[in-house]
């Protein structure tokens, strides 16, 4: 997946010559936390965040309208050159960008110009959406051994039941580095099934799992 | 006024998808039987179901749906053709006469709310009713007709009524939390095993209603192998509080059977104690707050041998203000029964003690289900203090 396929196209932006004032009432009236700062042929000049705005006003100060904080420039507190991110970038390195240079948000830049913004918030819903869990669906968990030709193996059973499946998430297995989890959320009321196909294939099938319960 | 009725009718049974799938209306009738063998059921507390009409049907489903559904069950469409309406499915296969049975379980669930909302019975049930699952143009979860929606639809238009829908089915009641996400008129209060594993995957606390709405979705979800006090004591602090806050005019209790040890489908740890109380609390509150409005429907329950008859009687007796029966359960229906189930009949009205081994962890399972507790009611209980 694209970082295209996930950015806001419409960003909310401020000018540089706008106020911190103006910039906290359009966050607080469009509820965003951060603001790309555009100049006229929309070159990205810098990022503004609610929280540049905090640590810029001392507390006393934040519900004082006249203060001279509010009547500064964004261009004094935002911050310069931020890092952008282009159209083309795969989700997965947005979110390694997030998770290591610790930014809240990223504006897309194509052919110069701001396009879109994306901020962890998006990307934690583009995760959620991954994991199937905002269709109604069964989740069954494999133990599997990491070699070829498993994923085939497994996606017979589900084909055999007819059931379609909704995602699939493959985490390491912390017990055994020779193996791997496949978590399969499927759209089935009734795994029992399929489940029970999977066991007679030889697979582990962890079913809820508490140490010292074995379920059928 | 008579206490209740019992909405029946021998058509309810014509909702069935094969000899082999778990969803099995066979359990209506053990479950009459069972009532008749104690003599708490006459004949006089039945009344037929009748028949919902398409224009009730349009009150929660799409007609091009609805369309679908008639021409499925006519056999004029192939699986592949329904696929995308949910019907076809290994859940929820294709049947003969599949509209004609939805809608008489509809009709059912509407047959109850007009008894009770006309005054001439307190309380009345369906226990083929509670498909919690179907949504407005696709079927889900073993569910093609959503009898709740339809039926609180139609209590807000006839009736005018302020509705509060309880749902203590293993499984999420996603669809009627779907269809009054943002109603503030609609309560919903669901109780099911978290969706970590379980179908249909919703039902979080973090699901509050949207818009109007907010506030009104309220939603328990308690972990795997939650025994019977854990899921008490989510059950009545949550109904408490969520009546106090609501102040409604009528409620519906969703009545599924699933979250018992036995159910197939599950891993809840429940056993017949809280099919005991989950009733008695219901027909209290219904007292306190809904001057006795109370419609009651049935839902899950796979187990349909050991659990579904007693647990569903427990309904009617309490409904009825018989008192509930302990000990043997009676010889004739084990004896008439027993030849045709798969399983061992558990031959008395409680369940042996203990049924199952002890569960590890059972003291974490139960803090970690009274943390999300305060959690999930941590809304009201802030509005409350303000
Ligand atoms: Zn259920």
């Amino acid at each position: 997946m694209i970082v295209e396929e996930i950015m806001n196209e419409e960003p909310y932006t401020l000018a540089p010559t706008n106020t911190v004032f103006e910039a906290l009432k359009l966050m607080r009236e469009k509820k965003v936390r951060h603001l790309p700062v555009i100049d006229e042929e929309r070159h990205v000049l810098g990022v503004i965040t609610e929280r540049d705005i905090k640590e810029a006003l001392p507390s006393s100060l934040r519900d004082e309208p006249n203060s001279p904080v509010f009547n500064a420039k964004v261009e004094e507190i935002m911050v310069k050159n931020p890092l952008v991110g282009h159209p083309l970038d795969f989700v997965e390195e947005v979110a390694l960008t997030f998770y290591e240079s610790k930014v809240g948000c990223l504006p897309i830049v194509s052919g110069g110009k701001l396009v879109g913004i994306v901020t962890t918030t998006d990307l934690l819903y583009t995760y959620i959406e991954l994991t199937g869990a905002t269709e109604p669906g069964s989740k069954i968990e494999i133990r599997v051994s990491d070699t070829p030709g498993i994923l085939f193996e497994i996606t017979k059973v589900f084909n055999k039941h007819h059931a379609n499946v909704q995602s699939v998430l493959v985490y390491p297995d912390s017990e055994n580095t020779q193996n791997k989890i496949l978590s399969v959320r499927v759209k089935t009321l009734n795994p029992l099934a399929m489940i029970k196909d999977l066991r007679k294939e030889g697979f582990d099938v962890l079913w809820p799992n508490l140490p010292g319960v074995s379920l059928q | 006024m008579k206490k209740a009725v019992f909405v029946y009718s021998p058509e309810q049974l014509g909702y069935k998808f094969s000899d082999t799938h778990p969803f099995n209306h066979k359990r209506l009738t053990l479950t009459m039987d069972l009532l008749k063998n104690i003599e708490a059921l006459d004949d006089l507390d039945i009344v037929p179901a009748r028949v919902a009409t398409e224009e009730e049907l349009l009150l929660a489903h799409d007609p091009k749906y609805i369309d679908i559904v008639k021409r499925a069950g006519h056999g004029e469409l192939s699986e592949a053709q329904c696929e995308s309406y949910g019907i076809g499915t290994e859940d929820t296969p294709i049947f003969e006469n599949m509209h004609e049975a939805s809608a008489q379980l509809v009709g059912g669930t509407l047959t109850a709310v007009d008894y009770v909302m006309e005054g001439k019975v307190e309380h009345a049930l369906n226990l083929g009713g509670g498909l919690h699952h179907g949504f407005r143009g696709r079927a889900s979860g073993f569910c093609i007709y959503n009898d709740s929606t339809v039926a609180i639809r139609y209590l807000q238009e006839k009736y005018n009524a302020r509705v509060l829908y309880v749902d203590t089915d293993a499984h999420h009641g996603d669809g009627v939390q779907w269809s009054f996400y943002e109603d503030p008129d609609v309560c919903t209060l669901s109780i099911h095993e978290t969706g970590r594993y379980l179908f249909p995957g919703t039902g979080n606390i973090t699901e509050r209603g949207n818009g109007q709405g907010y506030g009104t979705s309220f939603n328990f979800p308690i972990d795997a192998f939650t025994e019977d006090e854990s899921f008490l004591e989510i059950y009545e602090k949550s109904m408490r509080e969520v009546f106090e806050f609501f102040k409604p005019d009528v409620v519906l209790t969703q009545n599924g059977a699933d979250a018992h040890y036995f159910d197939p489908l599950t891993h809840l740890y429940g056993t017949m104690n809280i099919y005991r109380e989950i009733p008695k609390l219901a027909h209290k509150l219904a007292h306190e707050y809904c001057g006795g409005k109370w419609i009651a429907v049935g839902g899950g329950g796979y187990d349909i041998w050991r659990v579904v008859p007693r647990a569903w009687s427990m309904l009617w007796l309490e409904m009825t203000d018989q008192q509930l029966p302990t000990g043997p359960l009676p010889q004739a229906w084990l004896d008439r029964w027993q030849p045709e189930a798969p399983v061992p009949f558990i031959p008395t009205w409680e369940d042996p003690n203990p049924l199952y081994e002890p569960i590890p962890r059972k003291a974490e399972i139960e803090e970690k289900n009274t943390q999300m507790l305060a959690k999930a009611l941590h809304i009201i209980r802030n509005e409350k203090r303000a």
